[in-house]
């Protein structure tokens, strides 16, 4: 990998000022600004916070559905099953986030190693 | 490791103050999620063609992680730059209350605005559950200097996380790779379950989940904010619906 590859172009740090950068800083500036007279509970945020988690879990499908890169060499099923088998676990461990990821990893690699 | 009490002499320097928040980060299994999901990223830049230059920056400008994955998985997948800035815009969202909630914590009479720059920087999910968790420990006129100390910290960690995963994802063979790149979704989905506290998040995130191959098939290039929408404002309802009922 030469240097050139680690730094990229100016074209592609512009794109993530405009799409990435400011998108995020103008909420936490006005935040910053209008902090005072907002109700946490208020019904307009409720909403506000489920569009943003769906969409969170939109990105969550995209990635497993049409992978990127080397998790695309992983069949479709193995994918699907990694992430409901560390569901499972997650729940049945009262909700632990480490063990739910071991656990979804763990069924992609020895799926992967039993299909040869 | 405690932190001292609040009237220890511990805390008369600011920079003292700094570097509690800083050792902070080796008291909280948080710290451990950030650095897989922050591996996963540096992964997920490398196999989506971006550089570690971006990758570096886009952590320690945007620091939020659902955002840059938005950004990464959905520029990386041909979607313009609006339509890209649209759905990080409305996952950024979440990110006003949280600001708005967690400043007071840390304010005092005589706090200027500027003072709380970096705090309202260092905001995301992670920073905002701390606070609650450390800063009722911490004496309030160094509470700025704790923050900053904590959210130094984690960027640390997250930029360290980034470059390992970026070259791991450049060298690794093809399995461990895609194991890497997987940790991505499974911390996410599982951290996001995690702190569902209410119905409505619950559904927005099983519905959001569901809804997306559905708007996938539709091809419009905003799937995401398509299927964000409907699934959020079916979660919405739901709630509406309870406590209407209620």
């Amino acid at each position: 990998m030469s240097f050139a590859q680690l730094i990229g172009d100016w074209h592609a740090l512009a794109v993530l000022f405009v799409a990435g950068v400011v998108p995020n800083q103008i909420w936490r500036m006005l935040g910053l600004w209008f902090g005072g007279g907002i109700d946490e509970g208020s019904e307009l945020l409720v909403w506000v916070r489920a569009v943003a988690t769906a969409i969170l879990a939109g990105v969550i499908a995209q990635i497993v559905v049409q992978p990127p890169g080397a998790l695309a060499s992983v069949p479709d099923a193995l994918r699907y099953g990694a992430v409901a088998a560390g569901l499972v676990v997650f729940l049945l461990t009262r909700r632990s986030i480490f063990a739910g990821v071991v656990a979804g990893e763990v069924f992609m690699l020895a799926g992967t190693w039993w299909l040869g | 490791m405690a932190l001292p009490p609040l009237d220890s002499p511990q805390w008369q320097s600011p920079w003292r103050a700094f570097a509690w928040g800083l050792r902070s980060i080796t008291q909280t299994i948080l710290t451990l999620v950030l650095f897989a999901t922050y591996l996963g990223i540096g992964a997920l830049a490398h196999d989506s063609h971006f550089s570690l230059l971006w990758a570096l920056c886009s952590t320690l400008f945007v620091w939020a992680g659902p955002a840059q994955i938005i950004l990464i998985t959905t520029l990386g997948s041909g979607a313009t730059v609006i339509q890209s800035a649209i759905a990080v815009t409305v996952s950024a969202i979440r990110l006003f209350p949280m600001v708005v909630s967690v400043l007071p914590l840390m304010r005092t009479p005589t706090t200027k605005r500027r003072e709380l720059f970096f705090a309202a920087h260092l905001t995301a999910v992670t920073l905002w559950v701390e606070c609650h968790r450390f800063l009722p420990q911490v004496p309030r006129e160094r509470r700025i200097a704790f923050v900053n100390g904590l959210g130094f910290g984690l960027v640390s960690v997250c930029l360290t996380a980034n470059t390992i995963g970026y070259f791991l994802a450049a060298n690794l063979t093809q399995t461990l790779g895609a194991a890497i790149l997987l940790l991505t979704p499974l911390s996410f989905l599982f951290s996001t379950a995690r702190n569902s506290r209410e119905v409505a998040d619950v559904v927005a995130l099983a519905l959001g989940v569901l809804l997306y191959p559905l708007a996938a098939k539709m091809n419009s290039g905003l799937d995401i904010l398509v299927s964000g929408l409907v699934a959020g404002t079916i979660a919405y309802g739901v709630h509406w619906w309870r406590e209407v009922r209620a």
